[in-house]
């Protein structure tokens, strides 16, 4: 379980994250939604220990981080970033197996050979293994990267935007394994732009604004047209999508016309 | 590590022995190669029976009674003089000196993330070049005074750089070059008010005939060590270029890795300029021609690179002891003459940024 208390944080002397407290269980996936500059990324890093902390603690299953070295963390926790940009040419492969740093003494064991197997055969990148990674798509990136995270064999998956430069098919490919890999007992808190996916995957929601916890709960508790509207600053309405069995969030725009004059 | 990464350092790993044996025969007196050979395999077996004399003193006693002994001798005593005394201490100290600048090289250019870094970036070689100065004009030791040089110049930049803990990698270059810059400067005023000038400057060109056995029995323990030392961080050097962020969510102690490949490259560089100056060019273009070839893997570019310096080292040496008759060229000047456009050559070739 991920525990976090009255978290706040900042870079120098400017506060992004204040008093956040958020809870995740394993088996749940918890969505991080908020506007650009809210302090997604920022929150990610904090409970990491990457980015220190100005107050407040977290806990991985009641073990408080600041009393674990690096390594321990990277056991526990698993971070896909937002932006990656690999310019050395290493293959698929040695990517992903570095996922095992944490646990490599010397040189990797044939246990770590095959749960990078595992995790690659997962993600759908086996077939990539003596690719170069300098020569892959965007979404093959993704891909990879998430296949990283997963050989670090982690309590706590957390994920930036972990869908952003995949197609429709490989987004629900890759939330569906999430969501399995959380129903296995894994703990996942995921940044997700897209609302619509938001409100199917997550079990639970949290809405940052301007680094403050503005609303969490599920997604019928919190994807509410006035959490939106005070969120995003736009006009939305939030209609049952009965095919999914979830909730269909709609900006209110102008009918377009004539966009050609 | 792959099997064509095992290949290479293979090949590698032969040609240097080829090397040492081909440039140990080559020189003013002639010696043919198989003689030369011959020689180097009898001194090891010597060697060994030394070694095993001190350890069963009986079993050596018999094996020289009955007159054992593996090599038949076919050369006169003044050609094995030549061979044991003379060319192969500067051999090997060649080997010593290129592979320390190349693994360092490597190593810094790894943990700088930067295409520019070579042994000396951080301002290493100012700090060497100050201390034999001062060797020189005092009177001291210069060997010792230049790795003393060497070794507070590295330590006084990298405290300069900490800040609350951290050495960020841009604040460490900076200050190196500052520090750097002060050094040479009055390295310089050294020159400038010296009487003679000439041993300096023959110093700061970098070169190899000072050569002894004392010299490679003295830094072969530290660049020995500190190269295998340094192979150790060979994964974590990989994971760093992925950037400081992702190496730290991979749980690496980014600042102690920082601080052990530091001071690692920053032992094995003074040990070797100590001995030899400072030979430019071999720590900065070998790492990155082995790049090109075998890829940015530590793994296997830290032995490939080791190797290659040491190859590399020794046939400019061999070229600058022979290629005048009556004095020697300084081994810097070669090594940048026989580098640089061998390095814009593949540059060229390669068409597309050599590093990130
Ligand atoms: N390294 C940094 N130094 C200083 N300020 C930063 C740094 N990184 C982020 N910020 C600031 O902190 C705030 C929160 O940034 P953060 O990256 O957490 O936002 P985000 O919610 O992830 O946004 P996005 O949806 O665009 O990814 C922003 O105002 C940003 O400008
Ligand atoms: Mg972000």
């Amino acid at each position: 379980m991920l525990e976090i208390r009255d978290l706040s944080a900042g870079y120098g002397h400017r506060h992004v994250l204040e008093q956040i407290s958020l809870k995740a269980s394993e088996g749940e996936v918890v969505g991080v939604i908020g506007p650009n500059g809210s302090g997604k990324t920022t929150l990610l890093k904090t409970i990491t220990k990457v980015l220190e902390p100005i107050s407040g603690t977290v806990l991985i299953d009641g073990t408080n981080v600041d009393e674990m070295q690096s390594k321990e963390i990277a056991k526990k926790v698993a971070v896909v970033s937002q932006v990656i940009s690999i310019n050395f040419e290493f293959t698929v492969e040695d990517i992903v197996l570095m996922g095992r740093t944490p646990y490599i003494k010397g040189s990797e064991t044939v246990e770590d050979i095959n749960i990078v197997k595992d995790a690659m055969e997962k993600t759908n990148t086996l077939f990539l293994k003596d690719r170069l990674i300098t020569q892959l798509s965007g979404g093959e990136l993704q891909r990879v990267i998430i296949a990283r995270a997963f050989a670090q064999d982690p309590k706590v998956l957390l994920l930036d935007e972990p869908t952003s430069h995949l197609d429709i098919t490989n987004q629900i490919d890759i939330l569906n394994l999430v969501k399995h890999a959380s129903r296995k007992g894994m703990v996942v808190v995921a940044v997700i732009h897209d609302l619509n996916l938001a409100a199917y995957y997550c079990d639970k929601i949290c809405l940052l604004q301007d680094g403050k916890l503005i609303s969490v709960g599920t997604p019928d508790q919190v994807l509410t047209p006035q959490n939106i509207e005070r969120a995003f600053n736009i006009p939305v309405e939030v209609i049952p999508n009965e095919i999914t069995n979830s909730l269909y969030v709609i900006p209110v725009l102008e009918p377009l016309h004539d966009t050609l004059h | 590590m792959d099997k064509p990464g095992k290949s290479v350092i293979l090949i590698l790993a032969i040609l240097l022995i080829v090397a040492i044996i081909t440039n140990t025969a080559i020189g003013s007196t002639s010696i043919s190669p198989d003689v030369t050979a011959r020689i180097l395999v009898a001194e090891i077996f010597e060697g060994m029976i030394d070694i095993t004399g001190k350890i069963f003193p009986s079993v050596t006693a018999n094996m020289q009674a009955n007159g054992y002994y593996p090599v038949e001798k076919t050369w006169t005593n003044s050609q094995e003089v030549i061979i044991r005394d003379i060319r192969l201490p500067r051999v090997l100290l060649a080997v010593l000196v290129g592979a320390a600048l190349s693994t360092a090289g490597c190593a810094m250019q790894g943990l700088l993330k930067n295409p520019m870094a070579d042994p000396y970036i951080i301002g290493m070689s100012s700090g060497a070049a100050l201390g034999a100065s001062l060797g020189f004009v005092m009177l001291l030791p210069v060997q010792l005074l230049s790795f003393v040089g060497a070794v507070i110049t590295i330590f006084v930049v990298y405290n300069i750089s900490k800040i609350g803990g951290k050495v960020p990698v841009d604040t460490l270059l900076l200050s190196g070059i500052a520090v750097g810059s002060l050094l040479a400067a009055i390295t310089s005023l050294i020159i400038f008010i010296s009487h003679s000038p000439h041993q300096i400057i023959f110093w700061l060109m970098g070169g190899l005939w000072t050569a002894s056995w004392d010299k490679v029995k003295i830094t072969s323990v530290m660049i020995i060590f500190g190269v295998l030392i340094l192979y150790r961080y060979a994964w974590n050097l990989n994971v760093m270029l992925l950037g400081e962020e992702q190496a730290q969510y991979l749980g690496l102690d980014i600042e102690k890795v920082k601080r052990y490949v530091l001071v690692l490259s920053a032992l094995v560089t003074a040990a070797a300029v100590s001995v030899s100056g400072i030979i430019g060019f071999v720590g900065l273009i070998i790492p990155h021609i082995m790049r090109i070839i075998v890829g940015p893997d530590h793994r296997i570019l830290f032995p490939a690179s080791t190797l290659m310096g040491a190859v590399f080292l020794v046939l400019c040496d061999t070229f600058s002891r022979t290629i005048l008759d009556s004095v020697e060229l300084p081994v810097g000047i070669v090594t940048a003459m026989f580098g640089a456009p061998f390095f814009i050559y593949l540059l060229r070739k390669r068409r597309q940024s050599l590093y990130a």
